[in-house]
């Protein structure tokens, strides 16, 4: 045993949170499914297992732009919401053509993916030249932009292909077509292809890409831009090309995390993908600690379930929820907690040098 | 003629994000956070006002001072309670909890006055004027709300200029360590700020409600996210700046609506603003960020 202990203590550090992070989802997943699948779980919480997969897909990836690149994203949803309907397009294009459910899923999420990431790579440009808060604020413009304009898309599909316009459905000018999505009433008639356990795979895929990045060449030149930007470019570290390509994953992580979460529902509008949501997605990463993607996970699946538990105090469970958000930040954040916390442990070390001193 | 009122309604959209604006702009001159719950304090302004004048039966004016008083205890409360013990946190936190902040008051307000919305009446007590055979109607609205706009900037400018207060708020937003060496209270002038800032949002609550007459609790979320790119549009931090980006920002939006299509206006809005960040990455009459190693 011993042997063992001594192997485990001497990975290194990430291998380490590498493993924790795997273990915690596919233990989740070990006790969840036979749970779920013999229908031991109410019938809201089951609901929610899908859409718990997908936020914690998108807190670790905005967790890669806001905790490891160091830039404050507000328009995370945006992302999720191309990917969300270009995902349901995808499914909808290759209905006939793929038969298998499994694989049209899984075209739908690389097609999702993609297009985020481009959505991505065009926003990442002008974006990653501003700082700090006007970062902010530009983050949080090109999501109400996507937003806004897939409020008035308008798209369809028949015989002759895929019809896009902006001003209505009649317009599309199709014979005998199939409405894909409608203006403000969103996409209609989606066919339900996501399940729990494409969730469970799809957050596999995103901590494979995510933990390798991080701890890479390009994870460590992306830390150390955080760190120091002009020290970092005095070093011969390309500022833009790796930031860029942080912020492009991301944005595909994303992307394919929002086409999964389309796909669970029969219908979704873009206002679903506002502001709020991301704002949302923020308030998991940081609760869950920057940079920290076990705590990401963790964070997003307590507080995504947190008003279910609360659905008892009926009206006040997004009061309370909004006073233990507050709450929690005064308490992990606020000067004097951070007083009584060194408090605590000098005194431990004292007792331990004690004991050291005895014996 | 739709040109000029077009341009007038813009103005006075324009007025109103500049004062919320202001509020921001003021906070974050100071304080260094951006205050996400400005927005939803408009909305409890609105609501206090409203319920003045309904229940109370309260004359207008009346109405407007209560409102902002509430919306001045308001404003303080937040910061003693939320934002005073995380003034040496990572700046994040701070959003955070405001965001926290901002979720309290949507909700608690749900649970105060419902969901159904509140149709605000008018606190402008005269018509509207028609000019040209009535070709042109100017609101009377939209005049007060452009008077207003212009009777703050001009006050807040002089107060922070010239009286001892405003000289300090000046001086914590240089540098609040140098300013507390100088004997300024540091506390209290943010407490201040926060103080003019939402007392302001209360008045802005009122013409808005008072233009836009539907009252729900998430009122207050849009403008507030409009106010703030107004700032940051003009230059965080600057009060003539959250001004010239409000009224901007008001035109832009009433332009793109009546000219380009109603749907996309928001999308333009906020193109613009990227467009203009890109040329002058901090805001038009924002200042320059020197860098140092």
């Amino acid at each position: 045993m011993s042997k063992i202990g001594n192997k485990i203590k001497n990975l290194n550090k990430f291998t380490l949170t590498n493993i924790k992070a795997y273990s915690i989802v596919i233990i989740a997943f070990i006790i969840l499914f036979p749970l779920n699948s013999r229908g031991m779980i109410s019938n809201s919480m089951s609901g929610l297992l899908v859409p718990i997969c997908t936020y914690i897909v998108m807190a670790i990836s905005l967790n890669l732009t806001v905790g490891f690149l160091g830039e404050l994203s507000l328009g995370h949803a945006g992302f999720m919401s191309v990917g969300a309907f270009v995902g349901v397009i995808a499914a909808s294009c290759f209905q006939d053509i793929i038969v298998s459910d499994v694989l049209r899923l899984i075209v739908s999420i690389i097609f999702g993916g993609f297009f985020a990431g481009i959505a991505g790579f065009i926003i990442g440009i002008p974006v990653l030249r501003l700082r700090g808060d006007y970062l902010a604020i530009v983050t949080l413009a090109f999501g109400e932009i996507i937003k806004n304009i897939i409020n008035c898309l308008y798209v369809g599909i028949d015989a002759a292909g895929l019809h896009m316009g902006m001003t209505s459905i009649e317009a599309l000018g199709m014979t005998n077509g199939r409405i894909i999505i409608n203006g403000p009433q969103g996409a209609v008639g989606i066919t339900k292809l996501s399940s729990f356990t494409a969730g469970v795979i799809l957050i596999l895929f995103t901590l494979f890409v995510v933990l390798n990045l991080v701890n890479s060449k390009t994870g460590r030149a992306v830390t150390a831009i955080r760190d120091n930007a002009i020290a970092a470019e005095s070093v011969g570290i390309g500022i833009t090309r790796y930031k860029l390509t942080a912020f492009i994953v991301s944005a595909v992580l994303a992307g394919m995390a929002g086409a999964l979460y389309a796909m669970n529902f029969s219908s979704i509008v873009a206002k679903k993908f506002d502001f709020n949501t991301s704002i949302l997605i923020l308030v998991f990463v940081v609760l869950g600690g920057m940079g920290n993607i076990v705590g990401s996970i963790i964070a997003t699946a307590v507080l995504y379930i947190l008003p279910e538990l609360l659905r008892e105090f009926s009206d006040y469970r997004m009061l309370i929820y909004a006073i233990v958000l507050i709450l929690v930040m005064l308490i992990t954040n606020s000067e004097k907690t951070k007083q009584i916390k060194e408090q605590i442990l000098l005194k431990l070390s004292r007792n331990k040098n004690k004991q050291r001193q005895e014996e | 003629m739709t040109f000029i009122s077009n341009l007038i309604s813009g103005i006075s959209l324009g007025s109103v994000y500049a004062i919320i604006a202001l509020g921001y702009t003021m906070v974050y001159g100071i304080a260094k956070m951006l205050n996400f719950a400005h927005g939803d304090v408009i909305m409890v302004g609105a609501y206090v006002a409203f319920c003045s004048m309904a229940y109370l039966n309260l004359p207008p004016i009346v109405a407007i001072v209560i409102a902002m008083i509430a919306c001045t205890l308001l404003g303080i409360i937040i910061e003693g309670l939320a934002y005073r013990p995380l003034r040496k946190a990572s700046s994040l936190a701070v959003l955070i909890t405001a965001i926290g902040v901002s979720y309290f008051l949507q909700n608690a307000a749900l649970l105060i006055w419902g969901s159904t919305p509140k149709t605000f009446s008018s606190v402008v007590g005269f018509d509207s004027i028609s000019l040209l055979d009535g070709k042109l109607i100017i609101t009377a609205e939209s005049i007060v709300t452009v008077i207003a706009c212009i009777i703050i900037m001009i006050g807040l400018t002089l107060f922070t200029k010239k009286t001892r207060i405003g000289k300090g708020m000046r001086a914590v937003s240089e540098d609040k360590d140098a300013a507390e060496l100088m004997g300024i209270n540091v506390n209290v002038t943010i407490s201040i700020t926060f103080a003019i800032g939402s007392a302001l949002a209360a008045i802005a609550g009122v013409l808005l409600c008072s233009a836009y007459p539907i009252l729900i609790p998430t009122t207050g979320s849009m403008p507030g996210i409009k106010a703030f790119t107004a700032a940051v549009f003009g230059g965080i931090g600057s009060i003539p700046g959250a001004m010239l980006g409000g009224i901007l920002l008001g035109i832009i939006e009433i332009f793109s609506k009546s000219y380009i299509s109603t749907e996309l206006s928001d999308a333009i809005v906020f193109a613009v603003l990227i467009l203009v960040l890109l040329i002058k990455p901090t805001g038009l009459l924002g200042k320059k960020i020197t860098e140092k190693v």
